[in-house]
């Protein structure tokens, strides 16, 4: 819109400035709650990270053209995951100290080499690669998502249902067993 | 148009942080000694997956729906492995009073 556009890029404070900004905003969230998430010495700061992480992820879904997908992220994950795993922990993780030694060979230096070797390759090989651009043919909007989930995603959608059904049936009696009373 | 302000409108900048997300989620399963700890590292990794298919979707895909509806069952199949997961948890725990992966190998029988 600006006819001042400098030739390396939208400016910092013109409308696409600022959305890009707001992009850098949360891949840095996403990046940084993962950090914490897997380097936390305590799991409630863990969790607290994978918050940050999921609220990252869902900013970036929402750049993505979906922002229904990015509302059911926070809806599903921030609101049900995050805060399960937060019980858990409450029930079942009192502070207990490290038990120091007994660390098996991939803690430390060859984790990480692991890790940073699968994300390395992953990021040289996403941009070595000629990705092809292809016309849209539906819009993608929300309306149309529901039509294909209950047409021609009907099938794998009542599966879902059923497992988490099952899922939840299951978690109840796993957890109860055992107990007294 | 190559500033870092314009990365939101290019699909290797979001296969990038996927697979940063994934590299992180391994190092937390493989690092992590309590089950807790796994099953939130076992999360960042559903994450950048999810994100992939959603940056696909977004960039090459001809009909943007399937990568969402995809990232939807995503979600769907982590809230009920994260049940599973967390109930197991507690039964070791309530067991062994301990969340930590080494004390439940005497689960091997």
């Amino acid at each position: 819109m600006t006819p001042m556009v400098p030739p390396t890029g939208p400016a910092l404070f013109s409308v696409e400035g600022m959305v890009g900004m707001v992009f850098l905003v949360a891949v840095a969230m996403t990046l940084t709650g993962g950090l914490i998430a897997s380097n936390a010495e305590r799991l409630v700061r863990a969790v607290a990270g994978l918050i940050i992480c999921f609220v990252g992820v869902a900013g970036l879904y929402f750049f993505l053209n979906s922002p229904f997908v990015a509302m059911m992220q926070i809806l599903i994950y921030v609101g049900a995951v995050a805060v399960t795993i937060a019980f858990a922990i409450m029930l079942a993780a009192p502070e207990q100290a490290n038990k120091p030694g007994s660390t098996g060979p991939l803690v430390g230096p060859f984790g990480f080499a692991a890790a940073a070797l699968l994300s390395g390759a992953l990021t040289v090989l996403v941009i070595r690669t000629d990705w092809p651009v292809r016309e849209k043919i539906t819009t993608g909007s929300v309306r149309e998502i529901g039509i294909q989930l209950l047409t021609n995603h009907a099938m794998v959608f009542e599966l879902v249902s059923i497992v988490l059904l099952i899922a939840i049936l299951g978690a109840l009696v796993i957890a109860r067993g055992g107990r007294e009373g | 148009m190559s500033s870092a302000l314009t990365l939101y409108n290019s699909l290797p900048t979001y296969l990038t942080v996927g697979a940063l997300l994934f590299g992180l989620g391994v190092y937390g399963i493989v690092s992590r000694r309590t089950l807790i700890g796994m099953l939130i590292a076992a999360e960042l990794i559903l994450a950048g997956a999810s994100l992939n298919f959603m940056a696909f979707n977004r960039f090459t895909a001809p009909d943007p729906v399937t990568g969402q509806v995809f990232a939807l069952f995503i979600m769907a199949i982590a809230a009920a492995e994260a049940a599973i997961g967390l109930s197991i948890v507690i039964a070791l725990y309530r067991q062994y009073k301990s969340i930590d992966a080494e004390d439940a190998v005497h689960l091997k029988g």
